[in-house]
C-alpha cells in the first residue's frame, strides 16, 4: 500500500488499494513493460487530449462562464521510475500536462481531486492562518480488486486472474452500475479495467463531482452487505423484515443468475468436504446441516445437484421460519456479491490511477470496460504495451492526421471513451455551464435595475 | 397524501394546552440570564443523559429499548422545579455542553452523535402534527408524492416486490428528497431511491429533519470555537475552570500519554501482551506475529494502543519493521508503512498526536473481509470467540457467563468477565478502553508482585 498524507487533509491516503504481497513478475519480457517502450506509447498514443478534454469538464476556455482555473486545481501524481512517488502536480493547460507526462514519462498516473486552489502551490496559501488548501470536487470513484475475493473462488489467488474468476468482477460492474444510474439517477459512469486485478469506476456527474465525504460514505454504505471480519463465518448477513429493493434486484437480476449459472459449476462450489463444509456453516440448523452432508459425502453428485438439494431442503423447512430461507440468498450474497475497497470512495482527497495508463506488472494497458457487454471482456485480450508497439511499427494501417491510437489495438478503447463516454459527458457539462452562467447574468441585471 | 391522524391532541399552532412541544430546535443560544451554579449544574445533568445513551448503544441496545431508555433518563434527569424553567434547562445545557465539546474532533463527534440521538428519540415522542410544525420551524425542503408519481414508483418497483413476503406497499411513501440530503437514510438502506430521489415512508420522515440538525449544531459549533479562543482569558477565573473540568470529568482520561513511569521495552513486550493485552489487542498482536502483516485498520487499532501502553516511537518502528519486513521487505515497510506509524504519534502530516482508540469506536467498527481489527466479542462468530477465549485461559464456567454476555450484546461486561476471570480479580470499573484494561491489569500484577517480594516494593517507591 502505498501511504501519504495530503499536507491539510486528515484522513490518510490510499492510492489504489492494498497491495500485501511482493507481486511475481508473471509478465515479464520480452513481452512486458520498459522505460523505453513506455517512452513511445506517451509519445505517439496515449490519448492526451481525450483524458484533458474529459478532466477539464467543459471549463476549456470558449464559454464566458468556464472557470480557468478548474484544471489547474486538479492534483496529479506520477509514480516515476524507481518508484519515486511525486504527488500535487498540476496542468494549467492540456498541453502542460502533455508535456510533462512526455517527459517524465511515469509508470503510474493518479489522479486526485480539484482543491480550492492550484495544489502545486499549496505552501504558499498555507501561511495565512486559515488554511484554505482543500479538496473541493472529485469524481465518485469505486475500486473492486478480484484480490478480496479468495475466500470464494478456488481457480487463482491473489492478484491473479482467469476467465473462471473473471466473472466476479463482471457481477461487480454489473450491479454497481445498475444502481448507479438507475438509483442515483447518474449518467455519466466510466467503468476501467484497472491494468492487473480489477475494475476502477469514475463517476463524473457534476452532481457526484460534488458530494460531501459524508455522502461518499453513505453511498458505500447502501451498497455494502459484507460485515463481519475474518473471524465470523457468516459474511453476509441480510437482517430485517425484508430485502431493500436494490438488493432484490441486484439478487434476481445477476447474482442468482451468476451463481447457478456460471460460479456454481466453474468454481465447483461443492466439490469436496472442505469446500461444502464452508457453505454447510451458513445454515444454523444442525439438522439440515448433517442431512446434506450425509448425502454429500456418501454420494459423488455435481455441484449443480448439491445446490438444488440444498435449495429444496432449505426451502422445505418452512416451518422453522424466515431465518433459514434467507440463507439461499445470504449463501448466493457471500459468492458473488461486490466487495468494494471502501475507503477509495469514502474521501476526497484518494487518488485513483488515471485511466490509459500501463500496468506496470502486465503490460496492459487501463481500456475503458463498456457495462453494456462488460460479459465479453476479457483482461487477457487487452492490448499490451509491447503489442501496441509492433502494431505501431508495422504501420501498415495508419490511422488519419495525429491519432496515431487509430491504428492499433486501442483505438476501439479511445472510441469507444471519446463516443460514448466523453462526448455525452460534455453536452451536460456545457449545458450546466450555460445554466449558471445565465443565472449569473440574470443577478447581475437584476440587481443593476434596482 | 393524507398524514396519520394523531390520537393527541395537538395545539401547537394556538400555543396554548399539554400539546404544545416542549422540544426546542437549538438554533440560537439563548438571550437568558444564567446563574453560575445553573451553568454547571445544568450541563452535569445533561452530560449525565448523554453519557448514558452512550453506554446504551455500545451495549448494542435495540431502537425499543433504547427509547424507552432515553425518555426515562431524560424524565429523570432534566426535571426542573419550576415546570416555566424546564425548556430554559433544556437550552442552556445544550449550549453549555456546546461549549464543552467543541474543542476537539473526537469530541464533537461524540457529542453529536449523542445529542442526535437523544433528539431522535424526543421528536419521535411528539405527536404528527408537532412533528410537521418542528420540520417546518427547519425549513426542510420536501414535496409530497403526487399520485402519478406513486404510481410509477409503485410500477418500477413493483416486480421486486413481493418475492421476500414483504409488500412495500403497506407503507405509504410521502416525501421524496434529493438523496444527498438524506445521508443517513442512505447508508441504511431505509429509503427507495429512483433517479437521485429518496422516497421516504412516513415513519421516515422525521429522521430527514435530524440529518439537519447536526448540520446546523455543526456550524454553530464553529463559531463558537472562535469565540472560546477568545473567552477563555477573560472567563479565566470564572467558566473557562467549569467547562475545562466538565470536559475531562465524564468522558474519562484519553489515555493518548502513557501512565506515569509507564515505558514499554520490547523484549517484555511478548510476555506483557500475553498477560495484559485485552483479547482485541491480544488478537491484532499475535495475528501481526502470525501473518507479518495487518491491514490498516488493525495497524491504526493496536499501533495506537501500544503508544498508550508506552511504546515509544523508535521502538514501535522497530516492532513493526520486525514484522513487516518478512512480509514486504524492510525497504517497502520503509517507504509504505513506516510514514503510519510516525502519523500516529503526531510526528507527520498535521502532527496530531493521535489518541488510541476506546472500546465504543472499537465496537462500531466495520471491519471486512481480511480485517481483524473490531472487537472480538462483537465480530468474532461464538466458535472463534470461545477458541480464543480458551486461549486466553478462561475457564469453563467463566466462559458461559462470558458468552451469555455476548448474546446479549454486552461487549464490555463480556470483557469485563473475561478480565475477572484471568486476572482472578474483580474489575468494579468495568472496561470502557483497552488501555485502561491494560493499566488494570498491570496494577494488579505489581501488587501481586509487591506481596509477595517486599523489597522489590520497597526499591520502587
Amino acid at each position: 500500500m502505498v501511504r501519504e498524507e495530503a499536507e491539510n487533509g486528515r484522513d490518510d491516503m490510499l492510492i489504489d488499494g492494498d497491495e500485501p504481497e511482493q507481486m511475481k513478475l508473471d509478465y515479464a519480457l520480452p513481452d512486458g513493460f520498459n522505460a523505453d517502450y513506455l517512452k513511445v506509447y506517451y509519445g505517439k498514443i496515449f490519448p492526451y487530449v481525450d483524458m484533458s478534454k474529459w478532466l477539464s469538464y467543459g471549463n476549456d476556455g470558449k464559454h464566458p462562464g468556464c472557470d480557468h482555473s478548474y484544471l489547474g486545481r486538479r492534483e496529479f501524481s506520477f509514480t516515476l521510475d524507481n518508484d519515486i512517488y511525486v504527488r500535487f502536480q498540476s496542468f494549467n493547460t492540456a498541453s502542460e500536462l502533455e508535456k510533462a507526462i512526455k517527459e517524465k514519462c511515469p509508470f503510474k498516473i493518479d489522479i486526485g481531486p480539484v482543491y480550492s486552489v492550484d495544489p502545486s502551490k499549496r505552501h504558499a496559501y498555507s501561511q495565512g492562518g486559515d488554511n484554505i488548501f482543500t479538496p473541493v470536487e472529485k469524481e465518485l470513484v469505486f475500486d473492486v480488486d478480484i484480490s478480496d475475493y479468495d475466500d470464494v473462488r478456488y481457480c487463482c489467488s491473489g492478484a491473479d486472474v482467469c476467465l473462471n474468476c473473471w466473472p466476479l468482477m463482471t457481477i461487480a460492474i454489473k450491479v454497481i452500475d445498475t444502481s448507479l444510474r438507475d438509483d442515483f439517477g447518474f449518467s455519466h459512469v466510466l467503468w476501467v479495467y484497472s491494468g492487473r486485478r480489477g475494475v476502477h469506476c469514475w463517476v463524473c456527474d457534476g452532481k457526484a463531482r460534488r458530494l460531501t465525504n459524508e455522502q461518499r460514505a453513505a453511498i458505500v454504505d447502501y451498497f455494502r452487505v459484507y460485515k463481519g471480519n475474518e473471524n465470523s463465518t457468516k459474511k453476509v448477513s441480510l437482517v430485517g423484515p425484508a430485502l431493500h429493493p436494490f438488493l432484490v434486484r441486484s439478487y434476481t437480476e445477476v447474482l442468482k443468475d451468476y451463481f447457478e449459472n456460471r460460479l456454481l459449476s466453474s468454481q465447483n462450489l461443492f466439490l469436496n468436504e472442505e469446500r461444502f463444509e464452508k457453505i454447510l456453516e451458513m445454515i444454523p440448523d444442525e439438522s439440515v446441516t448433517s442431512e446434506l452432508r450425509g448425502k454429500w459425502l456418501s454420494n459423488k453428485q455435481s455441484d449443480v445437484a448439491r445446490w438444488d438439494q440444498l435449495k429444496r431442503l432449505l426451502q422445505s423447512s418452512k416451518q422453522k421460519g424466515q431465518g433459514l430461507r434467507r440463507c439461499i440468498e445470504e449463501i448466493v450474497f457471500s459468492f458473488t456479491y461486490p466487495r468494494l475497497d471502501t475507503e477509495v470512495s469514502k474521501h476526497m482527497n484518494h487518488l485513483l490511477k488515471a485511466p490509459f495508463c500501463v500496468h506496470p506488472k502486465t503490460g496492459r494497458v487501463c481500456v475503458p470496460i463498456n457495462p453494456k457487454n462488460c460479459d465479453e471482456f476479457d483482461p487477457s485480450a487487452v492490448p499490451t504495451l509491447s503489442q501496441l508497439l509492433r502494431e505501431l511499427n508495422s504501420g501498415s494501417f495508419r490511422g488519419e492526421g495525429d491519432n496515431e491510437w487509430d491504428g492499433t489495438s486501442l483505438g476501439d478503447c479511445v472510441r469507444y471513451f471519446r463516443e460514448s463516454f466523453l462526448q455525452p459527458l460534455l453536452k451536460s457539462c456545457k449545458e450546466e455551464i450555460e445554466a449558471s452562467y445565465n443565472a449569473k447574468v440574470q443577478q447581475s441585471r437584476n440587481s443593476i435595475s434596482w | 397524501m393524507e398524514a396519520v391522524r394523531s390520537q393527541r391532541k395537538s395545539s401547537f399552532s394556538n400555543g396554548g394546552g399539554g400539546g404544545v412541544s416542549t422540544l426546542p430546535i437549538y438554533r440560537s443560544a439563548p438571550p437568558l440570564e444564567v446563574r453560575l451554579e445553573d451553568f454547571e449544574l445544568y450541563a452535569v445533568d445533561r452530560l449525565r443523559v448523554l453519557k448514558r445513551i452512550s453506554d446504551g448503544l455500545s451495549r448494542g441496545k435495540k431502537p425499543d429499548e433504547m427509547e424507552k431508555l432515553v425518555l426515562d433518563l431524560w424524565k429523570t434527569n432534566m426535571r426542573h422545579e419550576h415546570s416555566s424553567e424546564v425548556v430554559n434547562k433544556d437550552i442552556i445545557s445544550h449550549f453549555v455542553l456546546r461549549l464543552v465539546y467543541c474543542r476537539t474532533e473526537e469530541l464533537r463527534k461524540w457529542f453529536l452523535s449523542m445529542e442526535t440521538t437523544l433528539f431522535r428519540y424526543r421528536f419521535r415522542d411528539e405527536s404528527p402534527e408537532i412533528q410537521r410544525a418542528l420540520m417546518a420551524e427547519f425549513d426542510l425542503q420536501y414535496k409530497a408524492v403526487s399520485n402519478a408519481e406513486y404510481e410509477n414508483l409503485h410500477r418500477i418497483w413493483s416486480i421486486y416486490i413481493g418475492c421476500f413476503g414483504y409488500s412495500y406497499d403497506q407503507e405509504i411513501w410521502i416525501d421524496w428528497v434529493p438523496f444527498e440530503e438524506v445521508p443517513e437514510l442512505v447508508a441504511g438502506r431505509r429509503v427507495l431511491i429512483q433517479k437521485g430521489n429518496a422516497y421516504i415512508a412516513m415513519n421516515q420522515a422525521i429522521l430527514c429533519l435530524l440529518m439537519k440538525h447536526p448540520n446546523d449544531v455543526l456550524i454553530s459549533i464553529y463559531q463558537l470555537l472562535k469565540w472560546t479562543s477568545m473567552i477563555r482569558e477573560q472567563e479565566k477565573d470564572r467558566l473557562t475552570p467549569i467547562v475545562e473540568a466538565l470536559s475531562t470529568s465524564y468522558l474519562g482520561p484519553d489515555y493518548s500519554q502513557p501512565r506515569e513511569h509507564a515505558e514499554l521495552s520490547l523484549k517484555d513486550i511478548d510476555q506483557i501482551a500475553k498477560s495484559s493485552f485485552p483479547l482485541c489487542m491480544r488478537h491484532l498482536f499475535d495475528k501481526l506475529r502470525e501473518d507479518h502483516h495487518l491491514k490498516h485498520g488493525g495497524r491504526m487499532q493496536l499501533g495506537l494502543f501500544l503508544k498508550g501502553v508506552g511504546l515509544k516511537l523508535d521502538d514501535a518502528l522497530a516492532f513493526w519493521r520486525a514484522e513487516f519486513s518478512q512480509k514486504v521487505g524492510a525497504e517497502r515497510f520503509d517507504k509504505e508503512y513506516a510514514y503510519g506509524i510516525r502519523h500516529n504519534y503526531g510526528k507527520e502530516g498535521k502532527r496530531t498526536d493521535y489518541t488510541p482508540y476506546s472500546c465504543q469506536k472499537i465496537i462500531s467498527a466495520a471491519p471486512g473481509v481480511g480485517d481483524h481489527h473490531g472487537c472480538p466479542y462483537r465480530h468474532f462468530s461464538e466458535e472463534n470467540l470461545r477458541a480464543a477465549l480458551t486461549r486466553m485461559g478462561v475457564g469453563n464456567r467463566a466462559m458461559e457467563d462470558v458468552m451469555d454476555k455476548v448474546r446479549n450484546r454486552h461487549y464490555q461486561l463480556a470483557c469485563t468477565l473475561t478480565f475477572e476471570a484471568v486476572h482472578n480479580s474483580t474489575c468494579d470499573a468495568g472496561v470502557n478502553h483497552p488501555n485502561q484494561y491494560f493499566n488494570d491489569s498491570q496494577k494488579i500484577f505489581e501488587s501481586k508482585k509487591s506481596s509477595s517480594n517486599p523489597k522489590g516494593a520497597a526499591a520502587s517507591t
